[in-house]
């Protein structure tokens, strides 16, 4: 059990954290109801799959720079494919999308393999091709989504059986989220895959040495990123309804939520669960903050200075444990 | 003759214009135990590195049982049946041995066992591999190369970071693997090992295999010759007595150490080091000794205990407070205490630069006379000018030292210096020891190898258990005391423990 | 045993080239630079002249100071991404400071949020060992927090570049820029800093072997606040050049220079592990980036096609760089 706990004890103290601030929340907000929670859930979606994707490029001991722009582009695709054409056809649009996500992830991993120049490098070089490929696409915000599409994360789930006070608090977003990466990473841990990714960001050398395939599980790593950040990528057009070419402030909300979630810059270590729920966490102090009425600047302040602080406790924490 | 088991010839590797093997063969037949010897830079690790599919060489043939095997990586070399333990542990530090297993797709049973017939038995597989002492995981890496049962087991340096205790254990595994028609290639500088496990060895010098010769009693001359290629005197020195050179009777002790204790691994340590004596440490694995110099040198506070450095008590809270009070650590790990890209001359200037006194323009003249002067002394070959991670494993080593001699400094804390290193170099190394006590210079040798105790210290200290056991006198530090005493046992014990302890008489304890 | 004759490696001229090329890494990068130029001719004619130099210059100025601070920071493994707030506030805190100040004071004044951000950067990652790359993306999201709310509470009074900056960083005299007057002795700075003083060492070996580093007497967070602060008090001078070249502040001045100084460093084969680099091939890092840019804007593509092109070409040519390197 004291096992379970110290090495979960930062997921279970973000989570601890995370009911905090919705008791919190509910106490400035006494209205704070199903519909703010559907919002709440519907807002991090985005967040929620670009810090998917960081995390797992994270874990295998890389880093992807690139990933607000490969939003971008998957985003503004998928709108202007689905811009003027049936329902059925975003059918095939999604799983497009998706493939053309799980390729671009796959060709910055190559690239980052066979070029051996740093990951920090080329998905910096990749940013801007991404960026440029998504203007190509759309010059400017438009296209259009499908309806089922956005009805996908409008609303709640309406499971039988249940009272509606209850499923009034299943936002179909919060679903979609969970469906998506269980997808992903649950046959990841059946076949094992999970451990050659955690081994090659531990330790390359060692993880050579015991057999594992390391380029192509590096690869595969940034494949599995591009894959979440196409799912992210939809996710944008499915809530706003169009695709926009310009990236949005993913990249450094992915890259602070991993750090807050418990999963080392260095690789080897860490979970999903913990990003997730930081990217949660900040949100609601977002949430929170504009509740409060504080002034939308000082909420940027307070933001940074969370993170900062956050960080700083967490790596004071790191070392203590480390020199004792 | 009995067809080899694993037959490589004509082996060649070249890196740009440095040919790292020109012409390796190796030959080993089912059931032995092959010794695979060479001074450092002789192409050993190569070699290594080319069987185990970690490189490609750029000619050559490795036949396994008669078929020819291009192998290109270590999993290939696995399915081929050669399983290599290297010097550096292969499991990954974020994942528990359990996972570690899964990984490599070990079976857990067979290696659990092999796990305790090495010695160790108290393994939790929920252990995080990172948690594991360095020599359990030695272990650990040997027993999952057993549990598949390789044909051909390639140990390096499988010894060099156990306790004797351990290290028995492994020899009489791969004894018994031989037994069992197997064949293991053993890489080791111990000669001691060498004699009492090997049937034959093959000899690399300069990238090529220059000799093969069986294992009889008095053929490590013939080995140290062909490695280094000319007749050595084997500088084994007599019994030195203590204080032979007329030292001045300089009553206050260099340092003074007093019920230390450090963490829960050391307790209630106490001894003086003088000016002008080199006196040695002597541990198995994990008794203490690496607490005992964190703490001296300054890496680690320590928990209780006081030092006194001439007479006044100090209080370490960085390395950079120990090297203030004249004291400075040379770790037994080149790789922590070398700037491998830079060169020679700017690692043994980094501690001139250190104090914020000398952040500003460098002296260059008056810095490189210090250097030069380093360098000549230790006889630095620096031909290879640009990066010191190209220099051999003896030169690095002695660019550690040469720092600390540049910089003039008055305690040295040597930890291992001699590990892995080539015998004309670990000669160099016990002659500068003892030029710098008879230079009033301080030294706390610890090292592995108890035969040098003998030839480069005036006193052994002994510690078993985080504590003084005992202090030997060098006239009576011989390998059969020290191992005695390391055993924490007493002084006149008839008892002959560890590896000492070969046919005839069995050993004492067994597992 | 055969005696086996090593085959005497015939060192072509093609290998010769590349050893010369990697013993100087200055090269390849001056002759890219020329290449450059050369295409540029080729496609504009007549546009290489007196005035596009020193129009280059001036705009690379700002950029290769902000690389001098990745230089810097990437050599001890770390990464400073908030030169580009810092330089923003610098810039902005001038120009509104100097509507009613001296243009000295405004100046200083200017340069304080600099200080204040270089120290809690240097603490985070010196003490308490907070990643460079979290640490200074943090400290850049609270700086262009305050600079927001500072903006609107100067929103009314209106801003000022005072005339000895605009002289500085638009000038020229006899042709070459008035800002080398303030960029040579800065370049200079940094070169003799990293080559010559025990700080520049400092800098190398903790990049290159921390822990080496510590053993030898090398206390960590001392070396790490001092660079975090002269990084950002660079990056604020360079903040107050880019002003006086830009003339109209805005929140998001100097942003986007941040990636490019990144690239620009590395382009000049600084390692982002630490432990290799220099600043010279930083400043030709940034002319490579500056001329790119104007190519890609002559060469009148979308706005896409030519971001997709500078990304390609900086992979590019970090790529073969890195090749010639590695074959020492």
């Amino acid at each position: 059990m004291t096992r379970f706990i110290t090495r979960n004890g930062w997921v279970l103290g973000l989570l601890a954290l995370l009911a905090l601030l919705f008791v919190f929340t509910k106490a400035i907000q006494p209205f704070y109801g199903a519909g703010d929670f559907g919002s709440l859930a519907r807002a991090v979606l985005p967040f929620a799959f670009a810090v998917a994707a960081q995390t797992i490029v994270v874990i295998a001991g890389g880093i992807d720079l690139s990933i607000a722009s490969m939003m971008a582009l998957t985003s503004v695709t998928a709108a202007s494919m689905m811009n003027g054409a049936s329902e059925e056809f975003a059918l095939l649009v999604v799983p497009f999308v998706l493939v053309m996500g799980l390729l671009l992830g796959a060709l910055n991993g190559l690239l980052i393999v066979v070029t051996r120049v740093p990951d920090i490098v080329v998905t910096l070089a990749m940013l801007f091709v991404f960026q440029g490929a998504a203007l190509l696409v759309l010059e400017a915000p438009g296209g259009a989504a499908a309806d089922w599409l956005k009805a996908l994360i409008t609303g709640t789930v309406q499971l039988p059986g249940l009272p509606e006070a209850i499923t009034a608090w299943v936002p179909k977003a919060l679903v979609l989220l969970v469906i998506c990466l269980a997808l992903v990473w649950i046959p990841l841990r059946l076949s094992g895959l999970d451990l050659s990714l955690y081994a090659i960001g531990s330790n390359p050398l060692a993880a050579f040495r015991s057999g594992v395939p390391v380029a192509r599980t590096k690869i595969l790593s940034y494949a599995l990123g591009g894959l979440f950040g196409a799912m992210g990528g939809l996710s944008l057009t499915m809530s706003t309804g169009i695709g926009a070419p310009i990236p949005g402030p993913y990249l450094l909300a992915s890259v602070a939520a991993v750090v807050l979630g418990g999963v080392a810059l260095g690789g080897g270590r860490g979970g999903i669960i913990g990003p997730i729920v930081a990217v949660i966490i900040l949100r609601l102090v977002r949430t929170d903050l504009t509740l409060l009425a504080v002034d939308p600047n000082v909420t940027a302040i307070i933001e940074g200075t969370i993170m900062v602080i956050v960080v700083m406790f967490g790596a004071y924490i790191a070392l203590r444990g480390r020199s004792s | 003759m009995t067809e080899p088991l694993l037959e490589a010839t004509g082996v060649a590797k070249t890196y740009g214009a440095v040919a790292a093997l020109r012409n390796a063969s190796l030959s080993v037949r089912p059931g032995e135990v092959h010794a695979l010897m060479g001074a450092n830079g002789a192409g050993k690790s190569t070699l290594v590195k080319i069987l185990t599919g970690a490189i490609r060489p750029n000619a050559g043939r490795i036949l396994i049982r008669g078929k020819e095997h291009r192998v290109h990586s270590p999993a290939e070399a696995r399915r081929a049946g050669l399983v290599s333990v290297y010097q550096e542990p292969a499991l990954i530090p974020d994942l528990d041995v359990a996972a570690n297993l899964r990984l490599t797709r070990t079976p857990v049973e067979p290696f659990r066992q092999w796990v305790r017939e090495l010695g160790v038995d108290d393994l939790d597989l929920r252990d995080m591999a990172r948690d594991v002492p360095l020599a359990v995981l030695r272990i650990l890496d040997l027993a999952r190369a057993l549990a598949i049962a390789p044909d051909v087991l390639l140990l390096d340096e499988m010894t060099a970071a156990l306790p004797a205790n351990l290290a028995e254990k492994v020899l009489d595994v791969v004894r018994r693997q031989s037994r069992a028609g197997r064949s293991v290639i053993f890489i080791s500088h111990r000669f001691i090992e060498i004699s009492s496990l090997c049937d034959r060895a093959t000899v690399l010098r300069d990238g090529e295999t220059v000799g093969v010769v069986d294992i009889a009693p008095g053929i490590e001359e013939k080995i140290v010759e062909l490695m280094l290629g000319a007749k050595i005197e084997k500088a084994r020195a007599a019994a030195r007595r203590a204080g032979k050179a007329a030292k001045p009777a300089d009553a206050r002790p260099r340092l003074k150490v007093r019920n230390l204790s450090v963490g829960n691994k050391l307790h209630d340590v106490s001894f003086d080091l003088a000016n002008g004596e080199v006196a040695g440490v002597v541990a198995l694995e994990g008794q203490g000794q690496d607490e005992l110099f964190a703490a001296l040198s300054g890496s680690t506070p320590a928990a209780e205990g006081s030092i006194e450095v001439d007479g006044m008590p100090v209080k370490f809270h960085r390395p950079a407070d120990a090297i203030g009070a004249g004291i400075a650590y040379v770790p037994g790990d080149r790789a922590e205490a070398l700037l491998m890209q830079q060169p020679v001359r700017e690692n043994i200037a980094l501690p001139f630069s250190a104090h914020w006194r000398n952040w500003g323009p460098i002296d260059r003249r008056r810095e490189g006379e210090r250097v030069t002067r380093a360098i000549e002394r230790l006889q630095i070959d620096t031909r290879a000018q640009r990066e010191v991670q190209r220099l051999s494993g003896g030169n690095q080593q002695k660019v550690t030292i040469a720092r600390w001699i540049a910089a003039d400094v008055r305690t040295i804390l040597c930890f291992d210096p001699t590990r892995g290193i080539d015998v004309r170099t670990k000669q160099e190394i016990y002659r500068l020891l003892r030029e710098l006590a008879t230079q009033g210079k301080s030294i706390l040798f610890y090292t592995s190898e108890l035969e040098e105790i003998q030839l480069a210290c005036d006193r052994a200290i002994v510690i078993f258990g985080g504590r003084v056991v005992d202090v030997l006198p060098v006239e009576i530090a011989d390998e059969a005391a020290l191992t005695r005493a390391a055993y924490g046992l007493p002084r006149n014990a008839k008892e002959d423990v560890g590896i000492l302890a070969d046919l005839p008489n069995p050993p004492a304890s067994s597992s | 045993m055969s005696q086996g004759t090593a085959a005497v490696p015939q060192v072509s001229l093609g290998r010769r080239i590349s050893r010369f090329m990697s013993d100087q890494p200055l090269v390849p990068l001056i002759i890219l630079l020329i290449a450059l130029v050369i295409v540029l001719q080729i496609l504009r004619p007549g546009i290489v002249n007196e005035r596009w130099a020193a129009n280059t210059v001036k705009f690379a100025i700002p950029l290769a100071i902000l690389a001098g601070c990745q230089t810097m920071t990437m050599l001890t493994g770390g990464i400073d991404l908030s030169v580009g707030t810092v330089a923003t506030m610098g810039a902005f805190i001038m120009v509104t400071q100097a509507a009613f100040h001296d243009p000295a004071v405004a100046i200083l004044i200017a340069l304080v949020p600099a200080l204040i951000i270089g120290f809690v950067n240097g603490v985070g990652v010196g003490v308490f060992r907070v990643h460079p790359l979290i640490m200074t993306l943090g400290t850049s999201l609270i700086g262009m927090g305050c600079l927001l709310v500072y903006q609107r509470s100067v929103i009314a009074t209106g801003t000022k570049v005072p005339e000895a900056l605009a002289w500085l960083a638009i000038g020229t005299t006899y042709g070459f820029p008035n800002a080398l007057l303030l960029f040579v002795p800065i370049a200079a700075f940094i070169i003799f800093t990293l080559n010559r003083t025990g700080f520049g060492r400092l800098l190398y070996a903790l990049g290159d072997n921390e822990k080496a580093a510590r053993l030898s007497g090398v206390i960590y967070w001392k070396v790490i606040v001092t660079l975090y602060v002269l990084s950002a008090l660079l990056a604020g001078i360079a903040g107050l050049l880019f002003i006086g070249l830009i003339k109209s502040p805005s929140l998001s001045l100097a942003e986007p220079l941040v990636l490019p100084s990144v690239a620009a460093a590395v382009i000049g084969g600084t390692s982002i592990f630490g432990g290799r680099g220099g600043y010279a091939g930083t400043i030709v890092g940034a002319l490579i980036l500056q001329i790119l840019t104007t190519l890609l804007t002559i060469l009148q593509m979308p706005e896409g096609a030519r971001r997709i092109l500078f990304g390609l070409i900086v992979l590019l040519v970090t790529a073969i760089y890195l090749r010639i390197i590695e074959n020492r």
